[in-house]
């Protein structure tokens, strides 16, 4: 199946060289005989893709606009709700649950053309970095099936990689849009935190929650992010900022442009990932980039911050899920109490459950200002850091994962290892500034590894045209 | 900082999660060993910081505000379609006695 952009299918609409349901109908069959491979899809949405192509083409046979993203097939991951459409979380919890509303960014996508075509396991609500956490089975990294695509968002990272779509959503608590973009060869987004509305979306962790969208090139990314960003009444955290045409400023123009590179970063990053990451930074300097070496020092507290934030948060946000709105509900309940216990402890994988805990007991009393309220303070450190540094350069470039892709098994038995893995990602998480993945190249073997931009909160044009520029190199 | 079986059960019964003897064994492991990881945050001097509990950006005071117009709501029976039991417009839970 051609690799198709957002731009080639608008052109091909637009000429008639092809109808929007016969794009759908190609991805659809396409994505349904791939899928087998990886297991990146949970649900294939056959009808809703169809009537929204048939909208999108009655719209050009009337010659209206038919949308930013006319015709184009968007997968959506699992933890983000879809009208009628089973959304799981990757969880037992919510086996059979169809949401009987859109999040916000889902009728944007539709608003403006784009084709729901499915949704995209994922970590068992979102905890996880190897999306080896889902309740219905890992996904395997479609350049090579016997790694994990990463996590959280790795179905949604491994279609677009797959070409089974040709854009996608993720959510990013600590890096699981950058991370799994970076393992899969994809570019992935994090937006300025509250930049997209996150109606809609299952909360994990409110004050880090990001939808992000995936794409196989930087300005397929900012049509995507450009679509969905921007005020939604319905959540208060939604920025108000006017949205920018990221699209239209890709002008490939970096020359003097200040980048900082975080030493605190490259100690850590092995061999060959730093070799990819050394070779990028000096294409950058190629385009005429400014790159300076610049200090993040609270940088070796974010794993532990993150953690006990995230985790809090979890704790909190999961307690809806006790079998009495939604979802599962124990068949051994015979008082309300044993209901919540028992439902809680079926329906939840391992992962989940080790979060809970732990921020259960990070928020409990005598444990509260030693974490919780400490961690809090670390995480205003950790944004010092990056609000000083902005002060001197325009954009920070630094590795999103110590190693590529792992294998399958590798690392789930060793929680510590795994969260130690999302050092690079969370701290600009932990900020709320946007940051994404774009790819920089590969090791021998052929895993690809992607390099992460950072930059000042409602700066995505600044980081769109830097990546544009890097991609285009 | 290492968790107690006994610290783990009651952190358990906290978060209403029932688990098996199996996973309290395995989570006393894995959470001392993550806590032990966390305690590193008794290092930095945070003396004088504020608590950063969301995050900050410049904006218009009355920003998150949205028009007081009515919306409606979800329908009763959409919002009662997933529950696990339901009868007479509400959701139904197992009777409520001492815990």
């Amino acid at each position: 199946m051609t690799a198709h952009t957002v731009q080639s299918i608008r052109d091909g609409l637009l000429k008639k060289e092809f109808s929007a349901v016969e794009i759908a109908r190609e991805a659809l069959i396409h994505a349904e005989r791939e899928n087998p491979k990886t297991n990146a899809y949970l649900l294939f949405s056959s009808e809703r893709a169809l009537e929204t192509a048939e909208r999108v083409d009655a719209k050009i046979a009337a010659g209206d606009d038919p949308g930013q993203l006319a015709g184009v097939p968007v997968a959506v991951k699992d933890v983000i709700l879809t009208k009628g459409l089973r959304t799981t979380c990757g969880s037992r919890m919510l086996e059979h649950y169809i949401p009987p509303y859109d999040a916000t960014a889902v009728e944007r996508i539709e608003a403006a053309g784009g084709v729901i075509i499915g949704k995209t396991n994922c970590d068992e609500f979102a905890m996880g970095s190897s999306n080896e956490n889902s309740a219905f089975g890992p996904v395997r990294n479609p350049v090579a099936l016997d790694r994990v695509p990463g996590g959280s968002s790795g179905g949604s990272a491994a279609v677009v990689a797959q070409n089974t779509a040709v854009v996608s959503l993720g959510s990013d608590t600590g890096g699981s849009i950058r991370q799994p973009a970076s393992f899969c060869g994809v570019v992935g987004v994090t937006p300025t935190y509250g930049r997209v509305s996150r109606y809609g979306l299952v909360a994990f962790a409110s004050s880090l929650d990001h939808i992000g969208p995936f794409a196989r090139n930087v300005k397929d990314s900012a049509t995507l992010l450009e679509v969905m960003a921007g005020r939604d009444p319905l959540d208060s955290t939604s920025a108000a900022a006017p949205v920018p045409n990221y699209a239209a400023h890709l002008d490939g123009n970096v020359r003097g442009m200040k980048l900082g590179v975080p030493v605190e970063y490259m100690k850590h990053a092995t061999g060959e990932t730093a070799a990819l990451i050394d070779q990028a930074i000096d294409q950058l300097r190629g385009l005429g980039c400014d790159v300076r070496e610049i200090s993040l020092p609270a940088t070796d507290y974010a794993i532990a911050t993150y953690y006990i934030i995230c985790t809090a948060e979890a704790s909190s946000n999961l307690a809806r899920f006790d079998g009495v709105r939604y979802g599962l509900r124990s068949a051994d309940s015979g008082t309300l109490s044993d209901m919540y216990r028992n439902t809680r402890g079926e329906g939840f994988g391992a992962e989940v459950k080790r979060r809970i805990m732990l921020g259960t007991y990070v928020l409990s009393h005598g444990y509260y200002d030693a974490y919780y309220r400490k961690a809090q303070q670390v995480r205003a450190l950790i944004t010092r850091d990056f609000t000083n540094a902005f002060q001197t350069v325009d954009a920070i470039v630094a590795p999103v994962s110590p190693s590529p892709a792992f294998r399958i098994g590798e690392k789930v038995d060793d929680p510590i290892e795994m969260y130690l893995s999302d050092i690079y990602t969370i701290t600009g998480s932990l900020a709320g500034i946007p940051c994404m993945s774009v790819p920089c190249g590969a090791t021998k073997e052929g895993l690809p590894v992607g390099l992460q931009i950072l930059c000042n909160h409602f700066h995505e044009q600044q980081m769109f045209r830097l990546a544009d520029a890097f991609e285009k190199r | 900082m290492k968790l107690t079986e006994k610290q783990v059960r009651y952190v358990a019964g906290l978060a209403n999660l029932n688990l098996t003897d199996e996973e309290i064994d395995r989570m006393v492991h894995d959470l001392g060993g993550i806590l032990e990881h966390m305690d590193r945050l008794a290092a930095i001097d945070t003396e004088g910081v504020e608590p950063m509990a969301q995050v900050l950006y410049d904006a218009e005071e009355t920003a998150t505000l949205r028009p007081d117009v009515e919306r409606a709501p979800l329908d009763n029976t959409v919002a009662l379609a997933n529950a696990p039991a339901r009868g007479s417009g509400y959701f139904k839970v197992p009777k409520v006695i001492e815990r």
